[in-house]
């Protein structure tokens, strides 16, 4: 960050003066980069420490690949550091693994994919496509990052506590979690990452409802900022009944209640003397409750950035944006009425698993429309394969593939047999993982000259994005067939003692050849970050000859943004306007330019 | 820098932004509540038997007129301000302030007496949801006394350079003060009543 100046770019020159008289206010080192209240500099606080966490969350996922293609034998190089508790001799221990395989659910979820997408891109985009001069609440959007940041440290260190971290899973069922070790750190952790959520919500919003620009009416909105809306409103209402179920779980925990242990619970043949009369489907009720709208947190930004990327380098408005617009918004709405389909294994019923399921079609309904008109608007273009673009363009399959490979599972009788194999884990990572992770790339990729005033390099970028598809590919793909071959998703020797999972088997050490080459091209990206920031092209304030807002503000954008006052003219994608001077027509640009 | 809306309110939506934030929180809240009394009626649903007469009716009816009453002195607090009577905002807020203090105090006492019997969280449970459910209920009511200890201290010079803005922020603790009162005029009925 250190060369990167505040006030505006060297290409312009006479831009200075103005930005000078603007922003006045000389601010120290830790009120500038790490006390700010800027949303740009929270925005990139949030996305560095988010790619942090994502590589760390990856991380625990290599040395899971290592033990489920070489069961029993040492992990190689950082074995040793591991300890006795973990790996004796650098050999994994189940209980271990478990924690690995909670953390990195909960470390990709909570700490990576949402607070990069949400916090970090909403954050540094969204005020800037509306026309804001900041968020609506700047010291709130200050208290939500550093919120985050404890929740994060809190997760960080519950790997040291006696007995490690959460090995509950991500889900943190109960009984297991009201029993097992390092659940207590996990929701305290969780309690702040709750925290921040809700406050960065509230923020969204306001800033949305009440600061856009002059002209910037409802259906001006750029699809991004659509997606972030209805992503802040799910993370509003739906985070409360998992912070109310983080409570319960704590006092069954703490203070000895039990409201999700049930009477004459056993554990390893004795009977666990609690009082009882508690409904650990209660749980999975008030988890599932969250975490289904939390789904579609992790994907709308996604669809938003793609949206973005797309209408960029196609050079054509996004084909269907009011369509897009009311998909985006009733699935919003029906995200808050399918979480029961994540518990078709329970035996909760005929009666709800009926309602569930039809739920489940119906929102695959907005979905395929989002998708088919993203597709719909490569149609004729005459296409920029720029980096991003390239990602943009390989999301579409591979979420394409997360979706459909959904919905078996969105069906009770194709589900029971399928749900607790590697099928699911394979569903779910096309959805985050090629889908969402190669979405916020791309966005990366797209806002990084905004944010610095330097283009990121674009060979190590193609590099990056070929490697990462092929490797990330050869990492999924197979988990499908070992679904169906039924290997179970939670062994953690990778499925050896069961027969049926013989001819499958071989897979795992492909997956985790993958799964380390998926490490290694990221190396690429890493690099081309860091030298992209010094040593990048430089570029004026709008490179990719884009049409929102946030290109109309200097790169990088001063403390208060817009150097004159951005109005809205015209929607968000007008290019190749026939009869226009050239093939884009800003948002920011009068009718006779 | 300045952030349009903080004090007037935008036209076209016919709000100030802290206005919709505090209800936007008041929508968290609604569903945090929501969540703790649907675990309520589905532990009650699964209960063998359910007791009924364990809490004290009276202990419990008088802070429900203690909070009532000091939501009304809390709306006084912000008309006087209105009202330009910064004397009589002084004396409703500080009021106010000593009801919340009253209502926890009867709290204690409530608790303690539990307490005593061994009567703790892990005994039944409908224990353990009426400590969950009043318990932050209570951490609301605290929450509510810091804000306004903010405003009867600290806070309260805002009004000689800002009224309008400090008006707000008293109307805007009111609203938030109004649903904790709320959440109590469910609670008393659901664990002290039926």
């Amino acid at each position: 960050m250190d060369n990167v100046s505040p006030h505006g770019s060297v290409a312009h020159g006479h831009v200075h003066e103005h930005v000078h008289e603007h922003a006045h206010e000389d601010l120290g080192f830790w009120r500038k980069y790490v006390f700010s209240v800027d949303h740009k500099v929270i925005g990139i606080q949030y996305a560095v420490t988010a790619l942090l966490f994502l590589f760390f969350g990856f991380s625990l996922m290599m040395i899971m690949r290592w033990q489920l293609a070489y069961p029993g034998r040492p992990i190689p190089l950082i074995g040793q550091w591991l300890g006795q508790d973990r790996a004796p001799m650098g050999v994994m221990l189940p209980e271990f693994y478990n924690q690995l395989g909670a953390m990195h659910g909960t470390i990709m979820v909570f700490l990576g994919v949402v607070p990069l997408a949400v916090g970090g891109f909403g954050n540094f985009v969204l005020p800037l496509q509306i026309g804001a001069p900041d968020m609506a609440f700047p010291k709130l959007n200050m208290a939500s990052y550093w919120s985050y940041f404890v929740g994060g440290v809190v997760m960080l260190v519950s790997f040291f506590q006696r007995g490690g971290a959460a090995q509950s899973g991500w889900t943190s069922y109960p009984p297991l979690a009201d029993i097992a070790p390092g659940q207590t750190m996990w929701l305290i952790g969780m309690v702040f990452l709750i925290t921040s959520s809700l406050l960065g919500s509230i923020n969204f919003i306001v800033t949305t409802v009440q600061l856009r620009a002059k002209g910037m009416s409802w259906m001006r909105l750029p699809f991004f900022v659509w997606a972030q809306f209805v992503t802040s409103f799910l993370l509003l209402l739906a985070f409360p009944p998992l912070e109310a179920a983080a409570v319960l779980q704590l006092m069954d925990r703490l203070a000895g209640t039990s409201f999700f242990l049930p009477t004459g619970l056993v554990v390893s043949g004795k009977i666990v003397p609690v009082v009882g009369h508690g409904n650990p489907l209660l749980w999975q009720h008030l988890f599932w409750f969250l975490a289904h709208p939390e789904v579609y947190v992790l994907i709308l930004p996604a669809m938003g950035i793609i949206g973005e990327v797309i209408a960029n380098n196609t050079r054509k408005p996004l084909w269907g944006y009011k369509a897009l617009v009311y998909s985006v918004t009733f699935l919003g709405f029906m995200s808050f009425v399918v979480w029961a389909h994540h518990m078709f294994m329970t035996g909760m019923g005929t009666v709800m698993s009926a309602f569930f399921q039809t739920t489940t079609m119906i929102i695959s309904i907005p979905s395929v429309v989002i998708l088919t008109a993203l597709l719909l608007s490569l149609w004729g273009a005459s296409i920029r394969f720029t980096t991003p673009m390239l990602f943009a363009l390989a999301f579409l399959p591979m979420f394409g593939i997360g979706g459909l490979t959904g919905l078996p599972l969105g069906l009770a009788p194709s589900d029971i047999p399928l749900h607790d194999t590697y099928y699911v884990i394979g569903h779910f990572h096309y959805v985050v993982a090629p889908g969402t992770l190669f979405a916020l790339f791309a966005g990366v990729y797209y806002w990084f000259p905004k944010a610095t005033g330097r283009k990121m390099n674009d060979l190590l970028g193609k590099i990056h994005f070929w490697g990462s598809l092929v490797t990330i590919n050869l990492v999924f793909m197979p988990m499908f067939i070992e679904g169906l071959a039924g290997m179970n998703r939670r062994m953690y020797d990778g499925g050896q003692q069961y027969q049926h999972n013989a001819g499958v088997l071989h897979w795992n050490v492909v997956q985790g050849y993958a799964a380390w080459g998926l490490g290694l091209f990221q190396l690429f990206f890493i690099v081309n970050f860091f030298m992209s920031i010094k040593w990048g092209t430089l570029v004026d304030k709008n490179p990719w000859q884009a049409t929102t807002l946030e290109w109309l503000a200097p790169s990088p954008p001063g403390h208060g943004n817009f150097l004159t006052e951005p109005i809205a003219y015209r929607g968000p994608y007008e290019y190749s306007v026939p009869g226009a001077p050239r093939d884009f027509s800003p948002q920011f640009e009068p009718e006779k330019a | 820098m300045n952030i349009p809306y903080t004090v007037e309110t935008r036209p076209d939506t016919g709000l100030a932004n802290g206005k919709l934030g505090i209800w936007l929180f008041l929508g968290s809240e609604v569903m945090l509540f929501g969540a703790l009394f649907s675990t309520y009626i589905i532990l009650r649903n699964g209960a063998p038997e359910w007791p009924h007469g364990e809490l004290n009716v009276w202990l419990g009816m008088t802070n429900t007129f203690i909070l009532i009453a000091s939501s009304v002195t809390m709306v006084m607090a912000w008309a006087s301000l209105k009202l330009n009577n910064w004397r009589r905002h002084r004396l409703f807020l500080i009021l106010t302030f000593v009801l919340a203090a009253v209502f926890l105090v009867n709290k204690y006492f409530e608790y303690s007496s539990h307490f005593a019997r061994g009567e703790g969280p892990w005994h039944s449970t409908f224990l353990a949801i009426y400590y969950t459910l009043t318990g932050l209920h209570g951490l609301h009511i605290l929450g509510g006394m810091i804000v306004m200890s903010y405003f009867i201290g600290p806070g309260a010079k805002m009004w000689k350079t800002s009224p309008e803005q400090f008006a707000n922020r008293i109307e805007y603790t009111g609203l938030y003060w109004h649903f904790v009162d709320l959440v109590w005029i469910f609670l008393f009925p659901v664990l002290y009543l039926l």
